[in-house]
């Protein structure tokens, strides 16, 4: 075990993109700590990280589990200086019949989880002058999405923080930035009606969905030592679907 | 052993890159030593470790002077 080795925190690591980031994290030596909401997620995620990480049971949507498992993190493992907020929900309805529950669970889990984690990795990042913050957005935060309202603005948000916090640390070296999928193949997609998936295609010039990986490389490179000029930006990888 | 002047004089030298004379009592971080808001949490957590305590948030945002980082590690070791 060298104590040259980072440790990387990535939550919602149990499968789709949080799972690929996980991945190739371990990959690129760092030591993974890959978060799930249920002990069987934590299993898995221990399971293909082996010896190159762990897995750990932590709510993002609560404030305690957030808190504790941090600092557990920090005793057992060192404390992460690089932060993947993956986790994240979707509770789809037209805006007239949305509950006011999915509205909430949404921004609490996708938007308010920033505020909680980030704040607390950030003592560790500031003591070591190094750090790597990546949000996990998505293009619907700029582009909409009808039947969306609540992660499109969680996403929104989501990408605002990451350009305020970037000014607000780049002093000590941390850098934070988004990645924003577009339609990537995870359970979350394949969530999606036949019909529906059809005319998302039509409006993708690459003309398919994104996988897992393709998201995860660009994590990895803001990651990175090569990507540290890199802050307070958002990067699309959606095939197209959004050029900005 | 250095008094407890002494080792918060120390550190606050050291986190903010000011000369140990400067450091007077009366002196504010961000009024005097040029401290910005992060320096000031940053010394926060220098004193932290130094004097191995936890100082709660709403306390911390209080110490704003070196008289009162003296005065809160007397209070609390």
């Amino acid at each position: 075990m060298s104590e040259e080795r980072k440790v990387a925190l990535v939550t919602g690591a149990t499968r789709g993109i949080g799972r690929a980031i996980a991945e190739q994290l371990a990959d690129a030596g760092l030591f993974v700590v890959g978060t799930a909401t249920s002990e069987k997620g934590a299993a898995t995620i221990a399971e293909y990280l082996g010896e190159r990480g762990t897995g750990v049971v932590m709510d993002v949507a609560d404030d305690a589990s957030v808190a504790d498992t941090v600092k557990h993190i920090g005793e057992a493992h060192g404390a992460p200086l690089v932060l993947v907020n993956n986790a994240g929900i979707t509770r789809d309805n037209i805006m007239l019949r949305m509950k006011a529950d999915e509205w909430a669970d949404v921004i609490n889990t996708n938007l308010n989880s920033l505020y909680r984690v980030s704040k607390a990795c950030l003592k560790g990042m500031t003591k070591a002058r190094w750090g790597r913050i990546i949000n996990i957005s998505s293009v619907v935060g700029t582009m909409g999405n009808a039947g969306q309202a609540n992660y499109a603005a969680a996403k929104g948000g989501v990408e605002g923080f990451t350009r305020a916090l970037a000014r607000e640390l780049g002093s000590r070296n941390i850098t934070v930035n988004a990645v924003a999928p577009g339609f990537i193949q995870t359970d979350m997609t394949d969530a999606l009606p036949e019909a529906q998936r059809e005319a998302l295609l039509s409006g993708i010039p690459l003309g398919r969905l994104g996988a897992p990986a393709e998201v995860a490389s660009a994590v990895n490179w803001l990651a990175s030592d090569g990507g540290g000029y890199v802050t307070g930006t958002t990067v699309h990888v959606n095939g197209g679907m959004f050029t900005g | 052993m250095s008094s407890i002047e002494e080792r918060v004089q120390k550190i606050i030298v050291e986190q903010l890159g000011v000369k140990p004379e400067d450091v007077k009592s009366e002196a504010s971080f961000v009024e005097d030593l040029g401290a910005d808001s992060l320096d000031t949490v940053e010394l926060v957590m220098a004193l932290e470790e130094e004097f191995e305590t936890e100082i709660p948030d709403e306390e911390a945002e209080k110490i704003s002077t070196v008289q009162a980082a003296v005065d809160y590690i007397k209070a609390h070791s």
